[in-house]
């Protein structure tokens, strides 16, 4: 409840819409910043109104059918075939079966 | 040929009144006649097309069994995986990618005999409501072409309404089968979440995803329903519950049928027009025996921002794997990171919608919001599935628009992405609460002017499961009015 109640009474920042944008890997654009964070604090303030529903003791759905027995017996199966696999990289070595990445280390 | 349903077409090729080639030539032809005007298909696989309606016909000529879609053509919404055949999701992140492998519905489509004519162009990974998300340019409305075909299956709805094909495949998150539906002048059935695998679907928000069949009758809706619903190993969320006989549960009789009118929150809502030509389809119900109760839905006016909250926060997450490295589009920035690499590829690869979805759902589960937003929203999605449960002790059927309006014009709300959210609120509860829905033609709203009127859907919500009851009384609704056979002029 202190969270919200820091929400509701200030609006998305640059600053946060950076954060954000850092957390989800998008190189944005200053023109898209400026544009999210308008368009992104008008929906958060939107939202806002279920702040005003009693949820106390209430359990949260992430999936209708959570009780459903899911599991099967284990099998052996073909998997993807390794070219298959990565058929679709934008970069790869098709003879050996690797995706090609940036250096990672050191880079 | 062309107006032909799924049924008649399956029957014609199984009884040698025309061959599977001669049905696949016609669509094509229709297909390629309208593309330019309507940018319904995103790609057209004619020689595929051909190639797969030949083998019918050979299985026919040896007498071997055919199935029960054996020659009809259908249409694939472009987040669906055909091996081999390029899918996009209508995204520039996905622009050359060719899937190694078919979605469970495409496999089971194929095996009765179902013949892919190809993709169709939709919101960017499903996220819209207007079709103009897409990186291949909006789809326009076979009733109007200035005016979205709605939304995100909206080049499927423009297929079908156009006589492209009898029969094509959307995914529905929050309305993007029933809306399109309905601003088309179609039927459009979400099944039941877990009712059909989504084993090959693009995922969008995987609790609420389900793929549904848009067609020009609710008899081909519950063939193509019986031929790829069911479990299926490969998806762990579909349900073991067994797959009735659609077709058998049609009984022509709406009798005894309690139909649940949630009017106050539907006419907060609603556009005046759109309301009469709803209240008129009721009536018509009623007159067929139907019985409408007066139902409450309390948190259904909460539905839209549960909807933005859940689904932009399993899409930031679902989309995560857009990297630039297994597949799809990567920066052509040399000389950077691995993380530069995979922000410039996102930030280039994804649209404005998309971009702006994945950064509401990683706000909204991020450290300090998760509890104020996204916890609240599900612990909402329980009170309104709650309201549901409560509403089916007393009725069979909950009715209400499909959508609060008629197509809107193209670029009519492109700048406000909020208001273009609040024309959702009639669908995403049934995803919310995991229901079956279906939209079905009912009237239109008719205008002065040019077009002089536009299709209105009814919307239809069952219990967990209970397509069956939803497809008869769609049937009924159809056996008695005629909107569903009305075409629009091109």
């Amino acid at each position: 409840m202190i969270a919200s109640t820091i929400i509701m009474s200030s609006a998305l920042t640059i600053a946060d819409v950076e954060r954000v944008a850092a957390l989800a890997h998008l190189d944005l654009t200053a023109d898209e910043k400026a544009l999210f964070t308008r368009q992104l604090d008008g929906i958060l303030q939107y939202a806002q109104q279920l702040q005003t529903i009693d949820t106390s003791g209430v359990p949260a759905t992430a999936h209708v059918h959570a009780h459903q027995e899911s599991e099967r017996e284990d099998e052996t199966r073909a998997s993807l075939p390794l070219a298959d696999a990565v058929s679709n990289a934008p970069d790869a070595n098709h003879e050996a079966g690797l995706f090609r990445v940036p250096r990672v280390i050191g880079g | 040929m062309l107006n032909h349903s799924a049924r008649a077409i399956r029957d014609g090729v199984a009884s040698g009144q025309f061959s599977a080639v001669e049905v696949c030539r016609a669509f094509l032809a229709r297909i390629e006649a309208t593309n330019p005007s309507l940018n319904a298909f995103t790609l057209i696989a004619a020689e595929r097309a051909i190639a797969t309606a030949e083998a019918v016909d050979r299985r026919r000529a040896a007498g071997d069994p055919l199935g029960s879609l054996a020659g009809v053509p259908v249409a694939i919404k472009d987040n669906l995986c055909v091996k081999g055949m390029r899918t996009t999701a209508a995204s520039r992140i996905l622009e050359n990618y060719v899937p190694p492998y078919d979605a469970t519905v495409v496999e089971r489509l194929e095996a009765a005999g179902a013949v892919i004519v190809g993709k169709t162009n939709c919101d960017e990974f499903a996220m819209g409501s207007s079709n103009e998300n897409s990186a291949f340019g909006p789809v326009s409305n076979p009733w109007a072409l200035d005016r979205t075909p709605g939304g995100s299956s909206g080049g499927s709805a423009a297929a079908v309404a156009a006589c492209c094909t009898p029969l094509a495949l959307g995914s529905d998150t929050g309305g993007s089968i029933r809306q399109p539906a309905a601003f088309c002048g179609v039927v459009g059935l979400k099944p039941t979440y877990g009712r059909v695998s989504r084993y090959g679907l693009l995922a969008f928000a995987s609790s609420l995803d389900q793929i549904g069949p848009m067609t020009r009758s609710a008899a081909d809706a519950a063939l193509a329903l019986s031929v790829f619903a069911g479990p299926d190993r490969a998806d762990a969320t579909s349900a073991r519950e067994a797959v009735p006989d659609f077709a058998k549960a049609m009984t022509g009789t709406v009798a005894g049928l309690r139909i649940g009118v949630p009017r106050t929150f539907v006419n907060d809502g609603v556009n005046e027009h759109v309301r009469q030509v709803w209240d008129r389809a009721l009536e018509t119900l009623r007159g067929a025996g139907a019985t409408l109760v007066d139902v409450e839905l309390p948190h259904a006016k909460y539905a839209t921002p549960v909807y933005y909250l859940v689904a932009s926060a399993e899409a930031s997450s679902n989309l995560a794997r857009y990297d630039g490295v297994r597949y799809g589009y990567r920066t052509a920035d040399a000389n950077i990171g691995v993380k530069e690499m995979y922000c410039r590829t996102r930030d280039e690869g994804f649209g404005a919608e998309v971009k702006r979805r994945i950064m509401l759902g990683t706000y909204v589960l991020s450290a300090g919001y998760y509890d104020a937003f996204y916890l609240k929203a599900q612990q909402v999605r329980t009170l309104l599935r709650r309201d549901y449960d409560s509403a089916f002790e007393r009725v069979d059927v909950v009715a209400m628009p499909t959508s609060p309006m008629p197509a809107f014009r193209l670029g009519e709300k492109t700048a406000d992405p909020l208001q273009m959210y609040l024309g959702d609120i009639f669908t995403v509860s049934a995803n919310l609460a995991g229901l079956p829905a279906i939209s079905i033609p009912c009237g239109f709203v008719e205008q002065a002017g040019n077009p002089a009127r536009l299709p209105v859907g009814l919307q239809l919500t069952g219990r967990m499961f209970d397509e069956a009851t939803l497809l008869r009384a769609a049937d009924t609704y159809e056996r008695i009015t005629d909107w569903h056979t009305q075409s629009p002029q091109l």
